[in-house]
C-alpha cells in the first residue's frame, strides 16, 4: 500500500522478535595465550582452536583481538613448520592460512591486556589492536596459560590478579563497553579468577575449581609436546558441531567436559548475568549473527548528477612531507649526566678522608 | 664515675637525636617521595553534575491566519504563554520541558503566502519570508474552509520548521480567546511531539545513564539501530561485482556522492564530521545461495538468509579508517549473470521494492539487477552504467535510519512533506540535535562521575596535569551545555555538549590512567620490612633502654627519699 506523500512504515512486528532475543548488534572476541616456550605449545593451540571456531561462526578478523605470547608455528623446534595441530593424529591444523595475530610475543603483557580491555591505548595504536566495542556488543574473552589461586601468569615474569581483572571489567561496564560478556578460562585453579567479579552481565566458565589442576590432553609423539588441554579439546569438539544458524544454548556449554573426561571439575558462574542461561544461544557469543531489517522506504532523487571536475592527484600533495621533515624534536626531560651520583659520592668520601685520615674508615663500615 | 655518666648521657643523647631525625626528617621525606602526584580535580562540581537536572526549552510561535480569530479575540493577541512539564526519570535524573508559546496574527505577506494553491508552495513562500532559528517552530492556524489541505488532513508538516494546522469551525471552538487556546493546546502539543522533542526520544537518549526497563518495542529497535553519538563517522560505498567476465560495471560514485549525499552531510555538519570513501570489489560472492523461484522466474533471497549474507562479505571489505570512528558500510551488489535477476523477499514472501536491507549499526546492502540492460545475444562483457539516482535514493534512506532520524508513523490526520533533495527536513535535524545533545550530556556526565569515583577509590593512580585540565574543561563545557539548553539555544548547546564529550573521553581514556599499582598488603610489608626494620630496631631498643633507665633512676630516688 502506498501513502502518496508520507513515508513508509517499518514492519516492526516481524523484526521485533529477533531484536529482543538478545540486545546485541555486534560481536567481539579477545583471545589470549599467556605462556611462552615450546613446552607450552598446548596453550597456543588452545587459543588458536577457539580463534578458528569463532571465525568459522562468523566473527571477522576486525572484531577479534588475538594475543599469542609465543610463536609455535615457526618455532625452531616445530617439526612441521607453519602448522599448529590440535589433535594427535595431526588431523586439524588450527593455524590455517589466514590467521591474524594482533599482539605477538613480548607484546602480550598484563599492561597491554588491560589496556585493550579498558580502551586506554596510546593514540597511535591501529584499529586492529583496539577493542572498539560499544554498549551493544557481546564480547567473548578467553584466557589460557598457567594460573594459580587468584592469579594468571603472563610470559613467565608477571601476573594478573583476579582483583585487577574484576576492576577492569567494572571499568568496561562504567563506560558501557559491552552488552554481555562471556569469560572462559582454561588454567589450573581457573575458578578463582572469576570469584571477584562484581559487574553486571558477566558469565564465566573455568576449566577447574580452586585447588584442582587443569590437565593436558594427549602428547603427540612426532611433535613431542602435549597438543591441547582437556577442557579446550572437548570445547573444540563441542563447537565443531555448532553452525551459524544453530540454536544450542549455554546450558549445553556448561556440560562440556564433565569430570570423567576432564579429571578436573569445570565451573561456571551465572549469578551476575541478567538473562537465563537457557535462553542464551552459543552463537550470541561465539558467532556473529547479524540482525537485518528490510529497507522499506526510499527517497526519490530527481536532480541530475553534478559533474565533478577531474583533479590530478599527486603523491606529494597527499603527504605533508615538508611538515614531517622539518618537525622540531620533542622536548625531553633533562637528566643529569650518567654517573653523576656516583661521582658525587666519590668526591664526598675523598674529602672526608682527606680531612680525617684513613683510620676513620671504620666509622663507616 | 662521672666519666661513665657522661658517656652514658652522650649515648642517650645520640640515640634520642637519631630517633628525632628519623621521625622529624625521615618520615615526612619518605612520605613525600613515595606519594603519587595527583593534580586537583573539581570534585564538588562533579558531584553536583551527578545529579542531572535538564531543562529543554522550545520556542513555539502560533500564527493565526485571517478567518480563525474573531475581532474581539484578536484584541487580546499578541500573547505569550509558558508551559512546564516535569518528569522524574530516576533518583538522579530529572527532566523539565518548557514550551514558550507566542500567539500572534498573520502579517499581510504571510496571508499572501497562505493563499497559494497547494500546501507545498505555501510552505516554500512562507520560508522565504522569515527563517526560524534552530530548535523553534512556527505553527500557522488556518480556517476550516481553507483549500490548502486535502479533506482528511488536518495538519501539514513542512520541510522547514513550519506546520499548517486546520482549526475547527468558530461555533465548535468557542468565542473567547481562552476557549480558543484551550481547544488548540492539545493539537499543538501533538504537533510538538512530532516536530520537536518527545519524552520517549529524550528518555531513549538517556539510556547510557539510566537503565530503563524496555518500554516501547519500536523505540528499543530504534535505539539499537542508530549509531551512538560520535564525533565522526566513516562512510564507505562498495560496489561488489562477482562476475567481471560478464558485467563491466561503471558507477559515477564521486558525482553521485557530491550531488546526493554531500548535501545531507553538510546539513549534519554540526553533529559530526563525516569522511567518505568508496571501493570496488571483484569476485566477492554473497555467501548465501539464492533459490530459483519458477513462478516469478527469478532468484530469491528470503529474509531469514539475509542475516548470513553480511559476515562473509565483511571479511573482504577492508577499511580505510585511520581513526576509531564507527564505520557505515553501503554495499551495492550486482548479481552475476547466472543468478540474475535476484530479488529480496520479506517475511510474507512479497518482493521488496527497494531490493535492499540494512543491519543496525553496520550499514546497508542493495541488490541491483542488470539483466534488463542487455539481451541474450549480447557480447560479454557488457558495459553497464548504474543509475546512481535510484541507488543513492535507497542508500540515503538507509543512512537516515542509521544516523538516528526517526521514522515513526505520524499520527492520523497528519501529512508530512516528502524529503527535500538534501534528504533531511529542518525539524528532523532539530529533533536529532535535541536527542544528540541530551545523549552527549548524559554520556559525558556518567564518564566524568565514574572517572572521579575511580580516581577516588584507587589511591595509587597518578593524576597528571593534562588529565585534570581535561576534566575541568569537560565540567565547564557540561555546565555551559546545560545552561544553553535551558535558554533554548540548541546550536550552542550541541556544540558545548560535543566539547564536553571530547574532553571527558580524552580524560577517561588517557593511557596514563592504567592502574597497575594494585599492591596487596602483604606485598607492601615485604617491600618495606627489609629496608626499615634493621634501622628501626636499634633505635627502638635504645629508646626502650632510656625509658627503663629513667624509671630505674626514679625508683632509686624514691628509695633514697624514703
Amino acid at each position: 500500500i502506498f501513502f502518496f506523500y508520507s513515508i513508509h512504515l517499518l514492519h516492526t512486528a516481524d523484526n521485533a522478535g529477533q531484536f529482543f532475543s538478545s540486545g546485541h548488534t555486534n560481536n567481539w572476541a579477545v583471545l589470549v595465550c599467556t605462556s611462552r616456550f615450546w613446552f607450552n605449545y598446548r596453550h597456543v593451540a588452545n587459543t588458536l582452536s577457539v580463534y578458528r571456531s569463532v571465525k568459522r561462526l562468523g566473527i571477522p578478523d576486525s572484531h577479534i583481538v588475538l594475543m599469542l605470547a609465543d610463536d609455535m608455528a615457526c618455532n625452531h623446534r616445530n617439526p612441521k613448520p607453519a602448522t599448529v595441530f590440535s589433535h594427535k593424529n595431526m588431523e586439524l591444523n588450527v593455524y590455517g592460512d589466514d590467521v591474524e595475530v594482533d599482539y605477538r610475543g613480548y607484546e602480550v603483557t598484563v599492561e597491554n591486556f588491560l589496556r585493550v580491555l579498558t580502551g586506554r591505548l596510546p593514540p597511535s595504536t591501529p584499529r586492529s589492536k583496539r577493542l572498539l566495542s560499544d554498549d551493544r556488543s557481546n564480547i567473548l574473552i578467553y584466557l589460557t596459560g598457567h594460573g594459580g589461586n587468584g592469579f594468571l601468569k603472563f610470559q613467565d615474569s608477571e601476573e594478573i590478579s583476579n582483583v585487577e581483572l574484576a576492576d577492569a571489567f567494572e571499568q568496561m561496564w562504567q563506560k558501557r563497553r559491552y552488552n554481555e560478556l562471556l569469560f572462559i578460562i582454561d588454567t589450573c585453579q581457573g575458578a578463582s579468577m572469576y570469584e571477584r567479579f562484581y559487574s553486571p552481565n558477566l558469565m564465566a566458565l573455568a576449566s577447574s575449581q580452586v585447588g584442582e589442576d587443569s590437565l593436558s590432553h594427549q602428547p603427540d609423539l612426532a611433535i613431542g609436546v602435549h597438543l591441547m588441554d582437556r577442557y579446550t579439546f572437548y570445547l573444540l569438539e563441542f563447537l565443531e558441531d555448532i553452525h551459524p544458524a544453530s540454536k544450542t544454548n549455554m546450558n549445553d556449554l556448561f556440560k562440556v567436559c564433565p569430570k570423567s573426561q576432564c579429571v578436573s571439575t569445570p565451573g561456571h558462574r551465572t549469578d551476575l548475568f541478567l538473562r537465563d542461561p537457557g535462553s542464551v544461544l552459543i552463537t550470541d557469543f561465539f558467532g556473529s549473527v547479524r540482525k537485518v531489517e528490510i529497507t522499506m522506504e526510499t527517497i526519490n532523487l530527481t536532480d541530475p548528477i553534478k559533474q565533478v571536475e577531474q583533479r590530478k592527484y599527486s603523491y606529494v600533495d597527499q603527504l605533508p612531507v615538508s611538515e614531517i621533515i622539518h618537525q622540531k624534536p620533542k622536548q625531553k626531560d633533562w637528566h643529569p649526566p650518567d654517573g653523576f651520583i656516583l661521582g658525587l659520592w666519590t668526591l664526598i668520601l675523598l674529602v672526608f678522608f682527606k680531612l680525617y685520615g684513613m683510620k676513620h674508615l671504620k666509622h663507616i663500615f | 664515675l662521672a666519666l661513665k655518666l657522661n658517656v652514658l648521657k652522650r649515648g642517650q643523647l645520640a640515640a634520642l637525636s637519631i630517633a628525632a631525625v628519623v621521625i622529624i626528617v625521615g618520615v615526612p621525606l619518605w612520605w613525600r617521595t613515595t606519594e603519587t602526584y595527583r593534580a586537583w580535580l573539581p570534585v564538588n562540581q562533579i558531584n553536583e553534575l551527578a545529579n542531572l537536572q535538564l531543562q529543554l526549552s522550545a520556542d513555539v510561535e502560533v500564527v493565526f491566519a485571517r478567518g480563525t480569530v474573531t475581532p474581539e479575540q484578536q484584541k487580546k493577541v499578541p500573547l505569550t504563554q509558558t508551559q512546564d512539564e516535569e518528569h522524574t526519570v530516576d533518583e538522579d535524573t530529572a527532566l523539565r520541558y518548557r514550551y514558550e508559546t507566542k500567539y500572534r496574527t498573520a502579517t499581510i505577506m504571510e496571508e499572501d503566502a497562505l493563499n497559494q494553491p497547494t500546501a507545498a508552495e505555501a510552505d516554500l513562500s512562507l520560508h522565504t519570508l522569515s527563517e526560524s532559528p534552530c530548535g523553534s517552530l512556527v505553527v500557522y492556524v488556518i480556517p476550516e474552509s481553507s483549500t490548502l489541505l486535502p479533506e482528511d488532513v488536518d495538519v501539514y508538516i513542512g520541510q522547514r520548521r513550519t506546520a499548517l494546522l486546520r482549526i475547527g469551525a468558530q461555533m465548535r471552538v468557542g468565542r473567547t480567546l481562552e476557549q480558543l487556546l484551550a481547544h488548540l493546546e492539545p493539537r499543538i502539543k501533538q504537533v510538538l511531539q512530532v516536530m520537536s522533542f518527545s519524552h520517549t526520544d529524550i528518555t531513549a537518549a538517556l539510556s547510557d545513564r539510566v537503565r530503563l526497563s524496555p518500554g516501547n518495542k519500536e523505540s528499543i529497535a530504534d535505539s539499537m539501530r542508530a549509531f551512538k553519538s560520535s564525533p565522526g563517522y566513516e562512510i564507505t560505498f562498495s560496489l561488489l561485482n562477482p562476475d567481471p567476465k560478464s558485467h563491466r560495471v561503471h558507477w559515477d560514485i564521486e558525482g553521485a556522492v557530491q550531488t546526493y549525499i554531500q548535501p545531507l552531510l553538510t546539513k549534519l555538519a554540526p553533529l559530526a564530521n563525516f569522511s567518505i570513501d568508496s571501493q570496488t570489489l571483484y569476485y566477492a560472492m554473497l555467501g548465501v545461495n539464492p533459490r530459483y523461484d519458477s513462478s516469478r522466474s527469478a532468484y530469491t533471497l528470503n529474509s531469514d538468509s539475509l542475516a548470513h549474507v553480511i559476515n562473509p562479505v565483511e571479511a573482504r571489505l577492508g577499511s580505510n579508517a585511520a581513526s576509531s570512528n564507527p564505520v557505515l558500510n553501503f554495499l551495492l551488489y550486482v548479481p552475476d549473470a547466472h543468478h540474475s535477476p535476484l530479488h529480496i523477499h520479506d517475511h510474507k514472501k512479497q518482493e521488496v521494492l527497494s531490493n535492499a536491507f540494512h543491519s543496525p549499526r553496520w550499514g546497508g546492502i542493495m541488490v541491483y539487477n542488470v539483466n534488463g540492460f542487455y539481451g541474450p545475444e549480447a557480447v560479454f562483457p557488457v558495459d553497464i552504467n548504474i543509475n546512481m539516482a535510484k541507488v543513492m535514493g535507497v542508500f540515503l534512506a538507509q543512512l537516515r535510519l542509521l544516523l538516528g532520524v526517526q521514522s515513526s508513523a505520524p499520527p492520523p490526520g497528519f501529512l508530512v512533506a516528502p524529503c527535500s533533495s538534501t534528504g533531511l527536513a529542518d525539524w528532523e535535524l532539530d529533533r536529532l540535535m535535541w536527542s544528540r545533545t541530551v545523549e552527549n550530556v548524559a554520556t559525558a556526565t556518567t564518564t566524568i562521575t565514574s572517572l572521579a569515583q575511580l580516581l577516588d577509590q584507587i589511591g595509587n593512580i597518578v593524576i597528571n596535569d593534562n588529565i585534570a585540565q581535561q576534566v575541568s574543561s569537560a565540567v565547564t563545557s557540561l555546565q555551559l551545555a546545560v545552561a544553553e539548553l535551558e535558554a533554548g539555544n540548541l546550536g550552542f548547546a550541541l556544540q558545548y555538549s560535543k566539547e564536553a564529550i571530547l574532553a571527558s573521553e580524552r580524560a577517561f581514556f588517557d593511557p596514563s590512567l592504567l592502574h597497575l599499582l594494585y599492591f596487596p598488603d602483604d606485598q607492601k610489608f615485604a617491600i618495606y620490612i627489609p629496608l626499615f626494620l634493621p634501622m628501626c630496631v636499634p633505635i627502638l631498643l635504645s629508646l626502650l633502654k632510656i625509658v627503663s633507665e629513667a624509671r630505674q633512676k626514679r625508683r632509686e630516688r624514691q628509695a633514697k627519699k624514703d
